[in-house]
């Protein structure tokens, strides 16, 4: 399907080539521990799910833990997707509505707040907040831990008793577990409870195999390159498809507005940044939340059609394939409002942490540094940005004011350094420095 | 900081004094806490210059190492630290009440109440400011582990009997102190910076006579002027008026007073020792004793005036009326107390230098199950922090404008009544967010519904899901009426008690397996080894 | 390419100028230039470095006197700490290094030592780059206790000196750096290490210069050797301390020093910043240098009480902490948010605007019921 791209580089085949070998590893290594890091799209569900009708098919009853409740039934459906014979146990909290109604269509799922009403089937799936009340249960013989860089250490300490082995599978980039308390006091011990499962799990275990998905089929061939470098500097990844094999067309030309303008320079090169006239501002920034709505209505109201190699016929760029980013739940609600303004109501809005895991055609991005007076820790996270910018397939447009480079050059350094605690790479200062640097060269300043 | 603690603050710059960001106590405080002002030296680390202790403001205890390098010196000082800290600490270990706590059977797993002994009041130590807690810890640590003639009759420099008692007790204040809402081990300037807000910055309100400056400065003065004062005004020797509360002195101080001071006495200690007959040692006794007369001194003039400070905080703090929560967090200090008394009685070794996995994991859990409590139970106690949740979009108050009666659907149909709220406040709302009010001291669950008229308007329809009792009806008082003014939050007002993690024993593979494995993390329990170098 | 030498110079006679006739340059060290980093948007300090103005006098001589200090026992306690180090030829040191840094090297026993005495700081740097050298060409370990190391700092060498630079066998150069701090149960304070690790990025970046000159090109450890005292003893111990952060952070702001020239070209003509000039006179040529001060430069800047003093006449609101200006927009002084907040000024579309309006409302309304409740509890 996806050609070869003029490289000589088959991203098929070296996609195939690294799922080969989790697999060989996973069913068939020594080692209790597989860990498989997955940048943005690179198909780390679609491997979950294989890894797991694999493993099914081969008679080892899978436990499978994931973090939210969203992830959990999402794997269900798409596991009853694949396999709709497959017995699958949903595991769940005894909260109201505790999952999705969809799955009470599926017959092949049983559900149940109690694991001992699931033992047997092949597949039981749950969080890990839930599988950390399970006591006194035969140990599965195999688990698959998804999400497992955004999982605390302390979370897989509840649960690692429950399991003999397991294939931990996870984006490095994205937003790290935080706690809402100091944790100081353990920083450099291998088992920092604060720390990501899979920091403590290598620590303890360095000699287990450690695999990369090297082929990203959620971004295009304009966004690969810089989302790698910046974000995934010691293990880079491609872009499935080439540059040419997408395509964003609007029906409607350009009007000369500074939305219109961005929206032709994103559909062109990938990247669009319009920047508003640099001014401290609140968080809820007027200029910037209408700027962001107004290239949202611009979107649909051009007739927009996205060219990929997911069909023969261009798709219309409709609501359910745009997203707008933000990096704080105000801003968001601010954003709603002012689309809501607009007559639009069916783009999905969220925060960066809402936006995990999640793919859309186009993204609109406020950036996170958007007229602050002064950039913080949350605000200069790595994986806040690294979210934010990968998630489109074709383009992503940045809405941001003028003067954030100088925000970050006159950013004070003076971070405490703890003993012990390895250098997480890349430095969000870096790599915001880099983003920028690069949206520069796709810059439309906005006339309001 | 938050926009209201901003405000507070930018308020405190025009008026000239500190204003509140409480309005009430939200930490249980002692009828007798034990006030504890350190003082250390320079460079050294866990070398004692002295300290002010005591539980009466009127007669504090003078504690003094004329000369903090020698070992001899400063054990003596630790000791007579235990002799006043522990007969403290113990007077409180005896009275108990009986109390009713919860244990896993280990016959049948199950859990079951069992009744145990709970000491009735506990101690609370105060020291000035947050790197007195630090010291405190850093004593315990430096204590804990050493060994006492009794337990190794042959080792060099035993400690005193009580010393390393004394040094699990203050790891235990130090470890407690981590605890959101604790108050086992309170530094001041915490205290005072957690109810009133000052026209300078977080940085400068660790300075204890600035801050103090601010909430009740002198006359007339503006709170800036007085805080300016204590923070530099020096005297024609160029020493500060207003000594830092320690435990770090000034090094003008260091340099000018107190290095002089130890060289006279560490000479007088040199003559003495080469004194030729008894005559002559009388002599040079009392030049000795007058040395370290002056060093006392020196350290009763730098630790004094912050005594009186914290006394004087205590004082401004008593003014407000206690939290209703905060003595269900003292009950919490008080298990917490109770629990390590057991710990001692039973034997049990001195805490490792570092925690297992299985303990940190549980003291994270613990902490942040303590924190989230602590933010409801300081919102729900005082309207201040409760407008500062509501500013946020984490609560809502307002006038009742609708109530109409709807029940669930199914075989025994419950009351769901629709509640709707007038109100001001932008809360983050989405589909089924569930939020809680106080009833009677008992959180009531509601789930938001929609807006009655536009997205984001002021009028919120609620339904009421439970403690309405079990009829079909709900139970007088149980809903709200028609203009009743109520505040409803989205966070939850009780904690949950978290998934229980396994025995140390049974840590998994992930986490490098039992401590007790030789392969996995070491479990120092030996003492620190003494050296030479320890006396420069 | 070194910018025309014309310019440099008259950039330094420029400089000259403003420190004042006869009043030499104050030698920017690894500490000065850490702190660089400290406040990169303040141009005053930016300048005021960059010229070599001793900011210590100046300070004083503008009424407010820096207050860093340090005690006497902790000096004492440093050297005897660092001497005890260096003792039997660094051997102790080598050991730490060798087991923290470089375990899979041979041990290293008998290192070259070699005599670094030089006649000022250009003959001691020079003397420093040829014992590199040759500790590179001799491929065992070699130890260099004090070098002096040159950086070029905005078109003028700084002469910096690291506790000690380690030559490994293999060719690689490793930074150490003796704190007096300890490190306790393997753990020390943050914030002290954090500060050695940006005084440390200094240094390799300086090493990086010189080992470019030489071919083949040495690597410099990004890892460097910090030292200090074992929990509640005089022994030594180490962690290794990875300053690839801190090393990209000065780096940046180094090339960013080139703008010196600007902000001195900014300056009214006449200024001078010599201590002993009439105290108004000060004042106003540090006036014409806009400062960005924060209550952080209360620990890392000797000019940070003049600078807060009138940071306070001014009412800016940073000097509450930088924090405090995140949700007030542009309103940026006591007045204007207090103006805002209840009322007397600001437009209420402006969310910030709202925003305090909003939070000034909650306040007082939550004031008002706890003073009712208050009295309510009096009179029951």
């Amino acid at each position: 399907m996806t050609a070869v791209a003029s490289s000589g580089f088959d991203p098929g085949a070296a996609a195939t080539r690294a799922t080969d070998a989790i697999l060989r590893d996973t069913l068939h290594g020594t080692d209790r521990g597989v860990v498989v890091d997955s940048p943005p799209g690179a198909g780390k569900s679609t491997l979950v799910v294989r890894a797991a009708l694999e493993l099914a098919a081969a008679g080892r009853p899978l436990m499978i833990i994931a973090q939210t409740n969203a992830q959990v039934d999402d794997l269900v459906l798409r596991l009853a997707e694949k396999d709709s014979e497959l017995p699958v146990g949903r595991l769940h909290s005894s909260d109201a509505d505790p999952y999705d109604k969809a799955l009470d269509d599926l017959p092949n799922v049983r559900k149940s707040t109690r694991a001992a009403d699931l033992a047997g089937l092949d597949v039981v799936i749950s969080t890990a907040a839930k599988w950390a009340h399970v006591k006194d249960v035969e140990p599965w013989r195999h688990a698959i831990v998804d999400e497992a860089y955004q999982m605390r250490s302390d979370a897989l300490l509840a649960v690692a008793g429950l399991f003999e082995r397991a294939l931990f599978v996870g984006d490095p980039g994205q937003l790290d577990p935080f706690a809402i308390v100091g944790s100081e006091q353990w920083a450099g011990l291998s088992y920092d409870p604060s720390a990501s499962a899979v920091t403590t799990l290598l620590a303890h275990n360095p000699e287990l195999p450690q695999h990369r998905l090297p082929v990203s089929w959620r971004l295009p061939a304009s966004a690969a390159p810089l989302v790698s470098d910046a974000f995934y500097p010691f293990t880079p990844f491609r872009s499935g498809t080439d540059h040419g094999d997408r395509r964003l067309s609007f029906a409607v030309p350009s009007d000369g507005s500074g939305p219109d303008r961005v929206i032709d320079e994103a559909a062109e090169a990938g990247w669009g940044l319009l920047e508003l006239p640099a001014r401290h501002t609140p968080r809820t920034d007027p200029e910037a939340v209408r700027a962001v709505a107004q290239v949202v209505r611009r979107l649909l109201d051009r007739g927009g059609a996205a060219t990929s190699e997911r069909s023969d016929e261009p798709v219309p760029l409709t609501a359910d394939r745009i997203a707008v980013g933000t990096a704080h739940r105000d801003q968001a609600a601010a954003v709603r409002s002012a689309l809501a303004n607009l007559g639009v109501t069916d783009v999905v809005v969220d925060t960066a942490n809402r936006l995990q895991g999640r793919e859309y055609d186009v993204t609109v991005v406020l950036h996170p540094l958007s007229g602050r007076p002064d950039a913080t820790a949350f605000h200069l996270e790595t994986g806040r940005l690294c979210v934010l910018a990968s998630r489109h397939r074709h383009a992503c447009v940045v809405v941001c004011r003028a003067g954030v480079t100088e925000l970050l050059d006159d950013h004070p350094s003076t971070e405490p350094v703890q003993l012990g605690v390895t250098v997480k790479f890349p430095d969000g200062w870096e790599a915001n420095h880099a983003v920028l640097a690069h949206l520069a060269e796709h810059r439309v300043a906005s006339r309001p | 900081m938050s926009l209201i603690s901003t405000l507070a603050r930018l308020e405190a710059i025009s008026t000239g004094r500190a204003q509140p960001v409480a309005t009430v106590r939200h930490r249980h405080l002692s009828e007798r806490p034990l006030v504890l002002v350190p003082l250390t030296t320079a460079g050294e680390a866990g070398a004692p210059l002295g300290a002010l202790v005591g539980t009466d403001r009127d007669a504090p205890r003078l504690l003094v190492v004329p000369q903090p390098r020698d070992r001899d010196l400063r054990f003596a000082f630790l000791a007579e630290l235990a002799d006043i800290v522990l007969p403290y600490v113990d007077s409180y270990a005896d009275v108990v009440e009986a109390a009713e706590r919860s244990e896993t059977d280990p016959e049948t797993g199950k859990r079951v109440k069992v009744e145990v002994d709970l000491c009735a009041d506990a101690p609370q130590l105060i020291v000035p400011s947050r790197s007195g807690i630090d010291f405190v810890r850093l004593l315990g640590r430096s204590m804990r582990f050493r060994r006492t003639a009794e337990q190794e009759p042959e080792a060099p420099h035993p400690a005193p009997p009580r010393v390393p008692l004394l040094g699990r007790w203050l790891t235990h204040f130090g470890e407690r102190a981590r605890v959101p809402g604790s108050s086992l081990l309170l530094a001041l300037t915490d205290l005072l910076t957690r109810h009133w807000a000052t026209g300078q910055s977080g940085v400068e309100d660790q300075h204890l006579g600035a801050l103090l400056a601010w909430i009740d400065p002198p006359g007339d003065e503006s709170g800036d002027t007085a805080a300016r004062r204590a923070e530099l005004a020096r005297d024609a020797d160029g020493q500060l008026l207003c000594p830092p509360a320690g435990p770090a002195t000034d090094p003008a101080f260091d340099n000018k007073l107190l290095a002089p001071a130890i060289e006279r006495y560490d000479r007088a200690r040199a003559a003495l020792a080469a004194a030729e007959d008894g005559l002559q040692a009388d002599d040079r006794l009392g030049d000795l004793t007058a040395a370290e007369r002056g060093i006392r001194g020196l350290v009763e003039s730098r630790t004094r005036p912050t005594w009186d400070a914290v006394w004087r905080g205590l004082d401004l703090l008593r003014e407000l009326p206690e939290g209703a929560h905060a003595a269900d967090r003292w009950t919490r200090d008080r298990w917490s107390f109770t629990g390590h008394r057991d710990r001692i009685i039973a034997g049990e070794p001195p805490q490792p230098r570092r925690d297992d996995a299985v303990t940190a994991a549980n003291k994270l859990a613990t902490r942040e199950r303590e924190q989230a409590r602590l933010d409801a139970q300081e919102a729900l106690d005082d309207p201040l922090v409760m407008a500062g949740r509501r500013l946020a979009g984490e609560a809502f108050a307002g006038e009742v404008t609708d109530v109409v009666m709807a029940y669930s659907e199914g075989k025994r149909p419950s009351p769901r009544p629709l509640v709707t709220v007038h109100t001001e406040d932008r809360p983050h709302l989405g589909e089924r967010t569930k939020v809680y009010r106080s009833l009677g001291g008992k959180p009531q669950a509601a789930e938001f519904v929609g807006y009655d008229g536009p997205e984001g308007g002021d009028l919120l329809v609620l339904r009421i899901v439970d403690k309405m009792g079990r009829g079909k009806e709900p139970e007088q008082g149980s809903v709200p009426e028609k203009g009743d003014l109520v505040c409803f939050t989205l966070f939850e007002h009780d904690q949950r008690a978290g998934a229980k993690l396994p025995d140390p024993d049974d840590t998994p593979w992930t986490h490098g397996g039992p401590p007790g494995d030789p392969e996995a993390v070491p479990l120092p329990e030996q003492p620190d080894p003494v050296t030479e170098e320890d006396v420069l | 390419m070194p910018p025309p030498r014309t310019r440099g110079t008259a950039l330094r006679q420029r400089l000259a100028e403003l420190r004042g006739p006869e009043v030499p340059a104050k030698a920017l060290d690894a500490r000065a230039l850490a702190a660089l980093a400290a406040n990169p948007g303040c141009r005053r300090r930016a300048l005021l470095d960059g010229a070599g103005v001793d900011k210590t006098a100046l300070a004083g001589a503008l009424g407010s006197p820096s207050a860093f200090g340090q005690s006497q026992f902790a000096f004492m306690r440093g050297n005897a700490f660092e001497a005890r180090v260096k003792a039997d030829g660094g051997a102790e040191l080598l050991r730490l290094v060798h087991e923290r840094l470089d375990p899979s090297a041979e041990p290293p026993s008998g290192a070259a030592v070699p005599d670094l005495a030089a006649i000022g700081p250009e003959g001691r740097a020079a003397r420093t780059a040829l014992a590199l050298r040759e500790a590179a060409e001799s491929g065992g370990w070699a130890l260099l206790d004090h070098p002096m190391l040159a950086l070029d700092v905005a078109g003028s060498p700084a002469f910096l000196e690291p506790d000690a630079v380690v030559v490994h066998p293999d060719g690689r150069w490793t930074v150490v750096e003796i704190k007096s701090f300890p490190m306790l149960d393997g753990s020390a304070d943050p914030a002290k290490v954090g500060a050695a690790a940006r005084q440390s990025a200094v240094y390799v970046l300086a090493l990086e210069e010189v080992a470019a000159r030489l071919e083949p090109v040495p690597e410099v450890h990004h890892r460097v050797l910090l030292v200090c005292p074992k929990d509640f003893s005089n022994l030594p111990t180490a962690a290794a301390v990875d300053v690839r952060k801190q090393r990209a952070v000065t780096r940046r702001q180094l090339t960013r020093l080139t703008r010196i020239e600007e902000i001195a070209d900014s300056l009214p003509e006449g200024t001078c910043f010599a201590p002993d000039l009439p105290r108004e006179q000060l004042a106003e040529a540090v006036q014409s240098l806009p400062a960005t001060y924060a209550p952080e430069c209360l620990a890392a800047c000797e000019l940070a009480f003049h600078c807060r003093s009138h940071a306070r006449e001014e009412g800016e609101v940073t000097s509450l902490g930088r924090s405090a200006r995140a949700e007030l927009g542009g309103l940026t002084t006591v007045e204007d948010v207090l103006a805002a907040a209840h009322g007397r000024a600001g437009d209420p579309e402006d969310p910030a605007v709202a925003a305090l309006r909003r939070a000034a409302d909650l306040r007082a309304e939550a004031l008002a019921t706890a003073a009712a409740r208050r009295e309510g509890a009096a009179c029951p």
